[in-house]
């Protein structure tokens, strides 16, 4: 079983590229009983796309 | 025309300066663009099109200069500069979440999407990650290139690589959960 520290990596790794069969088994399994996880997994979600909007949206917005 | 070229003039210095961290090489991107881009702003009749095209014109410039960078040898380097153990505190001996920073709920994040304030306060962040850490994250979130092709430009291994972007993720994660989804300054 994972731990949580394994469990943030692999969803790191998984944003970057493939994960095994394995791995991805894995992870599911440690998300479903951490909520820990699950939250982290939903944030660094959110921060990919809020980065991917950071250049329209990160200036200066008419009448403000 | 004029008070909105500037103000996109500012933008793009902003953005430019963000990712390079150099100010005369952000400069130089953001002339470029404009030259490149003065020939179609006619085309554009709706703002935010415009800001979109002359944005992307700026994100090659900027991968055209890091590119361009990643061929000195003094590039490499961004392995070290988060520790190996720098999160380490987050984790009881077991590898588990300790409970005061096991991460807790953002509520609806991208409501923040919305606010002026959440994006100064990201840019804090990004400003907070060391140069060589935030500049593989962003050519990786920002830019949106592939793994494979940041680590052959800056000559890193792909385990190297995926260990910088995870460290940064984890550092700007933190900040952005102290700095405004549960700080001080939470005001959406």
């Amino acid at each position: 079983m994972l731990n949580c520290k394994e469990a943030t990596t692999l969803m790191s790794r998984g944003m970057d590229g493939k994960l095994t069969l394995w791995q991805k088994a894995g992870l599911r399994l440690h998300l479903m009983a951490c909520d820990g996880c699950t939250h982290f997994s939903r944030q660094i979600g959110f921060l990919r796309e809020a980065l991917r909007r950071l250049p329209e949206e990160g200036g200066e917005r008419p009448g403000e | 025309m004029e008070n909105e070229l500037a103000g996109l003039r500012r933008d793009l210095l902003k953005f430019a300066r963000l990712q390079l961290r150099d100010d005369a090489l952000a400069e130089d991107a953001v002339q470029e663009t404009f030259a490149a881009a003065l020939s179609g702003l006619s085309r554009f009749s709706q703002r935010a099109q415009m800001k979109t095209w002359v944005f992307a014109i700026l994100k090659n410039k900027i991968v055209d200069i890091l590119r361009e960078r990643a061929r000195q040898p003094q590039a490499t380097a961004a392995i070290e500069e988060i520790p190996d153990d720098a999160y380490d505190d987050l984790f009881d001996e077991r590898g588990h979440w300790r409970d005061e920073t096991s991460p807790t709920a953002w509520g609806n994040p991208e409501a923040s999407l919305n606010s002026r304030q959440f994006w100064q306060v990201l840019e804090i962040c990004l400003t907070r990650l060391p140069e060589k850490t935030a500049r593989v994250f962003l050519m990786r979130e920002v830019l949106g290139l592939e793994t494979e092709e940041i680590c052959k430009e800056l000559v890193m291994s792909p385990t190297n690589c995926m260990v910088v972007l995870h460290r940064a993720r984890m550092g700007l994660r933190l900040c952005l959960d102290d700095r405004w989804f549960h700080g001080e300054t939470r005001n959406a």
